[in-house]
């Protein structure tokens, strides 16, 4: 039997808009050469205004999210008010940080609060945290970081922001061996989470 | 990820509390733990010195796989177990019990997947007796995903699990370090690619349960008949809303070929030298309980 770990090689792409941020990921888990899942769901819920995508180990990942979830639970009853986007980013960077030796994990976490609005915060592997307009992660993401660097804008609407994440990601896909699937986007705003997916026919393909 | 630490002799080692502080120490750095209170460690060591190959594990081969179709879940197995390139075991079952309503289908080694089974079946007992109802399926995964990643993946237990509970039908696969994924279809095992093949070509959602029941059989088939680590039976486990329903064996892929001839010698074939007669003397033997319960005790 083969010992490759579930890993997530993969495309994550996150943006800011006025109003809040959209965050989008292709869908394809592999085990060595096979993809174990092929629709995979990598942006995950840690709180009802903050998600994140995950990439790397998926079980490190996995793992992580469960315990940062949870502890963000406690912490909005000990608060009475949700968590900030910044406390989220941060309880995940102070675990990958100390635990940088046995993990294996890039999160991009992102979300909206009453504060500051709209966040991304950018959590690579190794344990940095660095708040961006725009972030990538992912094996895929090296492919794009021409098309993010040119095309993002800072005033884009929603639709706009969705549009910009999803070319993204399909370009990625296009390129990266290891990511493929559907992509997968979160619109979160003062309203709540929107989540949508686009598949195969609905992905961008370059001329 | 698990470093500089020998965990080739963990399957030897039953002590259980070292295995959890060798788990500690990949994700802590902590100084080694003084071994010597277990002495396998000690004769471990001696005898890989002494140029003895350490045993394998009995691993499963395996093809398993789990579908959801209109009324339930439907699981399935082969049943060979593998010893490196021997066959260990002709009719394993590898459809393990977890409650009433759920079971988990465990690839790997035989007996990590025995044991994590057993031990989450048990705990999901006393659960359901302390909750006063019956476990969903996501506290078994919960409890399955957290076991597994603790021990890093030196459990090798790769299982799908299935059941049905008042959320519906589900299935989930989870992996040797602990992720888990969620899916209408999944395959698990060295006999994976095969079933998948099957399974990608073939399903849809809402089969009916002769429909499914086919589909899983031959996704099974293909594993045993395309997989060296896969063969013998196949076995399937129905679970919908109404309980579980083991079938073992399923479907016998491969019959084993009737002799020709009788190959028995003829009596006298071999000459009787010496013939001697001991008569025994049986005597009865009577057992009359006591009663040694408090009740009846004296103060």
């Amino acid at each position: 039997m083969e010992f490759f770990f579930h890993c997530l090689q993969t495309t994550l792409v996150a943006a800011e808009f006025p109003g809040g941020v959209v965050i989008g990921a292709d869908s394809r888990t592999s085990t060595g050469t096979y993809v174990a899942n092929r629709v995979s769901n990598k942006i995950t819920r840690i709180t009802d205004s903050v998600y994140c995508c995950r990439s790397g180990s998926a079980a490190d990942t996995q793992a992580l999210a469960d315990i940062v979830s949870y502890r963000m639970a406690m912490h909005e009853i000990e608060m009475g008010r949700p968590a900030a986007v910044r406390t989220v980013a941060n309880t995940f960077r102070e675990m990958c940080y100390q635990y940088r030796d046995d993990l294996m994990a890039g999160i991009l976490c992102a979300g909206y609060d009453r504060t500051h609005g709209g966040q991304i915060y950018s959590l690579p592997i190794g344990g940095m945290m660095v708040r961006q307009k725009v972030a990538s992660g992912g094996s895929g993401s090296t492919y794009i970081y021409g098309y993010l660097d040119s095309n993002y804008k800072p005033d884009f609407t929603a639709e706009q922001c969705v549009d910009f994440i999803r070319k993204g990601v399909s370009l990625a896909i296009h390129r990266d061996g290891s990511s493929g699937g559907v992509c997968r986007v979160a619109i979160i705003t003062a309203n709540g989470v929107e989540r949508r997916t686009f598949t195969g026919d609905q992905l961008f393909v370059p001329q | 990820m698990a470093k500089n630490c020998n965990f080739l002799v963990i399957f030897q080692c039953k002590h259980q509390s070292i295995v959890l502080q060798l788990a500690q120490y990949t994700l802590r750095k902590s100084p080694v733990p003084d071994c010597n209170r277990c002495s396998c460690f000690v004769r471990n060591a001696a005898l890989e010195s002494s140029g003895m190959a350490l045993p394998k594990a009995v691993k499963t081969g395996t093809t398993i796989c789990g579908i959801v179709f209109k009324d339930g879940v439907i699981l399935g197995a082969d049943t060979r177990a593998t010893d490196g390139s021997t066959v260990a075991s002709l009719n394993c079952q590898k459809i393990h019990y977890l409650a009433p309503n759920m079971y988990c289908c465990g690839a790997g080694t035989a007996a990590d997947t025995e044991q994590t089974t057993k031990l989450i079946s048990s705990n999901l007992e006393l659960h359901s007796l302390n909750t006063g109802r019956q476990a969903p399926l996501s506290t078994a995964l919960k409890m399955l995903a957290q076991m597994l990643f603790k021990y890093q993946g030196h459990i090798s237990a790769a299982l799908v699990l299935g059941g049905v509970d008042r959320l519906g039908p589900h299935i989930y696969s989870v992996h040797p370090h602990g992720s888990v994924d969620r899916l209408p279809y999944v395959t698990m095992g060295s006999g994976s690619l095969a079933a998948m093949a099957v399974f990608e070509s073939r399903y849809r959602p809402n089969m009916e349960l002769e429909e499914g029941k086919k589909l899983v059989r031959d996704a099974i088939a293909a594993g045993i008949f395309n997989d060296l680590g896969s063969g013998t039976n196949v076995d399937l486990c129905v679970i919908t809303k109404d309980g579980a329903q083991m079938l073992r064996p399923y479907d016998v892929a491969n019959v084993k070929g009737a002799r020709q001839e009788r190959y028995r010698f003829k009596r006298g074939t071999t000459a009787v030298l010496k013939t001697r007669l001991r008569k025994f003397d049986v005597q009865e033997e009577e057992v009359v309980s006591m009663d040694t319960s408090e009740a009846s005790g004296s103060a």
